[in-house]
């Protein structure tokens, strides 16, 4: 039998030209797209979307989904904004407790870390399929975050705390460079760690993983917890970046999370697939929103015209692996 | 019907070369060869799975041309694969129909489905009743259920992949007494399968393909097994297995009273059941379909924590297994029956599977090494002789015998003490069982303990030193090497009403 080696894996490269077409379609059709600060600006939005879509791609690797994202951020995001300007206060004891700046930044993320990881117990312990827990953790943290509010934005959270979502560091925006660290890190983390390897394998095949001795269970509440501490993170940059904590930040963001991971090749029953591919995936998302803008198309038109991007790479995606049979 | 010059290639792999097949009506023609041969690919190709090819098919003299398995059912050729395609929540008479429920003012008539349905049965000597569930039936049933559904399609050629692999003993029966029938109402019947023992109970004609390529095609009353094999193989297989003699160690695994109960029904499927395996030791455990075989290695590994009950004991230590975790730290190795379901990440590589019950073995300053990785992989590749271009090819695109040989490479990387093997060599061929015989062979000269779980008396006699067997999910009976003879050891695996 003569079998010949496949030269070089294209499907990385495929929303790259993709992103790179797209990127080059809207210098020609707008002066304003490549200005300096108007790719800042697109860098600093898809900031967002990207942390939560690295930890979105972890959990469909691993063949599972996180609909909670959304409104763990607007928690998060609440909880930091909250406690960082009124603390929290008894005045049954006269006791008062003031919060640093990086001591909101720590309960933020622990904030996020603890609800994803319910999500994970819930998912593990009791079997809930991921769709129904998370999507149950949606209501609960939106429901929490209205609680804690009362339904009013917290706002005017000083210079210190908003430098994270305005400000610069070495002429990059802060939020770019934050999720910079989280995708360096994420992309170590599932390429050189035995727990990453355990995500690729969990997904492709649960039950050999389970039988190879791999505690599954274990991985996947990781999975979970990481989504949860990362959309914690993003609650931060956008809280930052209003200088508010909305109750109804990040709805929706799970859409649009799960769009960047889709268009960035992870197959949504997992086991396939890169943070580097939902990078390039969010960047997708960032330029068209930008580019719709620029060009003055409708609000409107422009969810129709993401909605059939969406279909259109993932058709795309099917076309090559049927050849590739 | 008659394939003519058929030729197919894949990507880099050139799967069938100018293969002829002729089957005739109210015959039946067997289809052999190693895995990887191309028999699956040829079927493909008369059932219209593949659509495209160089050749062409012949039926009646006429030329055909398929543009999917509807079209070439409508012409009478109908396809039974190796895994069953049914759809396990829904009735026998709702799966017979499916795609095609006759109507009634545009809605299903589940009275005139059912009467077919029960019809076609009756016809196969069956009479089940048509509204139960595919889930509920056993797999020799679920298979009928399949023959039925051929049948509706008026079939005139009917190709059955490997049908008896996962049937028992009576069951195989039942089907081969079919299958005449089938023969006499004049269907010609393509049958496909790697024991050799059924050419002559069932076959009429044998045609043998090697690499792609039919090295022959016989009458089977005018060629020996011998013969068939010699041309599956290309060569000789002048030696045939023979176990080694060695003696036994100390006793290296214990287990004690070990029960499983069935959730929420009464009843369990293992119990009280207890054994020992000494190092250096090869234990057969015989046991029909359904006797608790998988249950009682898979409770052993630690997968069913709750309903099992029971003691093990590793070198005379007690230890406790909660989890395949917990087991596989313990020393202990899993090879499961069902190889693409429970052993192989099957879009990974091959090194990134061998090295999956073992990272840490591969894990430099906190970190998985690709390069050590690697070099391992090329080690077991070399050593078990896995056929693959490279070690980062996807396990999904190698044969069977090799896919195997992945698994056992993961768990030699592990160095267990203790090896449970279930249905080693099912679906693989020839050479690659031999070469897993002499590798058990082997293991356990160097110490391991080893449990091999088998359906086939001539293998499970040839590889152990002694054998349990078990019926029922109790042990009934023991014997040591020289009490073997298939007799006894079936007699004890059957039920005893």
């Amino acid at each position: 039998m003569k079998i010949t080696e496949r030269k070089f894996d294209l499907s990385v490269l495929q929303p790259l030209i993709a992103l790179m077409l797209m990127a080059i379609a809207m210098t020609i059709l707008s002066d304003n797209f490549a200005t300096k600060d108007n790719l800042f600006n697109v860098a600093r939005q898809i900031s967002v979307n990207v942390c939560i879509s690295v930890g979105m791609t972890m959990v469909i690797l691993t063949g599972g989904i996180d609909l909670s994202v959304g409104s763990i951020l607007a928690l998060t995001g609440a909880v930091a904004a909250g406690l960082l300007k009124n603390g929290i206060e008894w005045t049954e004891v006269h006791l008062f407790v003031g919060f640093t700046l990086f001591g909101v930044i720590w309960i933020a993320m622990a904030t996020g870390g603890f609800l994803g990881c319910f999500n994970g117990w819930m998912i593990t312990r009791f079997k809930v399929p991921p769709f129904v827990a998370t999507l149950a953790m949606l209501t609960i943290a939106r429901g929490l975050t209205m609680l804690y509010t009362k339904g009013f934005p917290v706002t005017q959270l000083g210079d210190r705390f908003t430098y994270l979502g305005t400000g610069w560091f070495r002429g990059i925006p802060m939020p770019v460079w934050i999720s910079a660290v989280v995708v360096i890190l994420s992309v170590f983390f599932m390429n050189k760690t035995r727990t990453g390897r355990y995500i690729y394998a969990i997904g492709g095949n649960e039950r050999a993983s389970l039988l190879s001795g791999v505690n599954v269970n274990k991985v996947k509440v990781i999975v979970y917890m990481i989504a949860g501490i990362l959309a914690g993170i993003a609650g931060l940059l956008v809280t930052a970046r209003l200088d508010s904590a909305q109750p109804n930040a990040g709805l929706g963001y799970e859409l649009d999370s799960i769009a960047a991971v889709v268009i960035g090749g992870t197959s949504l029953s997992g086991g396939k697939g890169s943070i580097t591919g939902t990078v390039i995936g969010a960047g997708i998302i960032g330029v068209l929103n930008n580019g719709l803008v620029l060009l003055n198309v409708s609000p409107f038109w422009q969810q129709v015209i993401k909605g059939f991007v969406i279909l259109l790479a993932v058709i795309i995606d099917k076309m090559q692996k049927k050849e590739a049979i | 019907m008659k394939a003519r010059k058929i030729s197919k290639s894949f990507p880099g792999v050139r799967a069938l070369n100018e293969v002829d097949l002729e089957v005739c009506a109210g015959k039946v023609t067997a289809v052999v060869g190693e895995n990887g041969a191309g028999k699956t690919t040829l079927m493909n190709i008369l059932s219209g799975v593949y659509t495209e090819y160089d050749g062409e098919l012949l039926l009646d003299g006429q030329k055909v041309s398929f543009q999917d398995t509807t079209d070439a059912r409508r012409v009478g050729i109908s396809i039974i694969h190796q895994e069953l395609q049914l759809v396990p929540y829904m009735s026998i008479a709702e799966n017979i129909f499916l795609g095609r429920e006759p109507l009634k003012l545009g809605l299903i008539d589940y009275k005139t489905m059912q009467e077919k349905a029960r019809l076609l049965l009756r016809k196969l000597g069956c009479d089940a009743d048509v509204r139960k569930k595919i889930s509920s039936l056993r797999i020799g049933q679920q298979q009928i259920v399949e023959i039925a559904k051929a049948l509706s399609f008026d079939v005139r050629v009917l190709i059955m992949d490997e049908p008896t692999s996962a049937l028992s003993e009576s069951e195989i029966n039942t089907l081969f007494v079919l299958i005449h029938s089938l023969k006499a109402k004049g269907i010609a019947i393509v049958y496909i399968t790697h024991k050799m023992d059924e050419l002559t109970l069932i076959a009429d004609h044998v045609t043998v393909l090697r690499d792609g390529c039919a090295v022959g095609h016989s009458p089977v009353h005018k060629i020996t097994i011998a013969e068939v094999v010699k041309l599956m193989v290309g060569r000789d297989i002048k030696d045939f297995f023979v176990k080694k003699q060695h003696d036994k160690g100390d006793v290296r695994l214990k287990i004690e009273n070990l029960s499983l109960k069935k959730s929420g029904k009464s009843g369990a499927f293992l119990e009280t059941i207890s054994f020992k395996v000494h190092a250096s030791e090869v234990l057969g455990l015989y046991g029909l379909m359904g006797a608790g075989r998988t249950e009682l290695f898979e409770t052993i590994f630690g997968l069913h924590r709750t309903p099992a009950a029971g003691t093990v004991f590793i070198d005379g230590k007690r230890v406790r297994i909660n989890s395949p975790e917990d087991a596989v730290k313990a020393g202990m190795a899993l090879i499961p029956e069902d190889r693409k379901n429970d052993s192989l990440v099957l879009n990974m590589s091959i090194a990134r599977n061998i090295s999956l019950a073992s990272i840490g073995k591969v894990i430099r300053n906190g970190v998985v090494s690709k390069t050590l990785e690697q070099k391992q992989a090329e080690v077991y590749r070399e050593k078990l002789n896995i056929k693959s271009y490279s070690s980062n090819q996807p396990v999904i695109k190698l044969s069977g015998g090799n896919q195997q040989k992945v698994v056992v490479s993961k768990w030699l990387v592990t160095d267990p003490k203790i090896l449970l093997l279930d249905e080693p060599t099912r679906g693989i061929d020839v050479n690659a069982k031999n070469e897993i015989y002499k590798l058990i062979d082997e293991l356990a000269l160097q110490g391991m303990a080893i449990v091999v779980v088998s359906s086939e008396l001539p293998e499970i006699m040839a590889i152990s030193d002694r054998i349990i067997t078990l019926c029922g999910g109790r042990l009934t009976d023991e014997f040591t090497r020289s009490e073997f003879t298939e007799e006894k050891i079936l007699k004890a695996a059957l039920p005893s009403s």
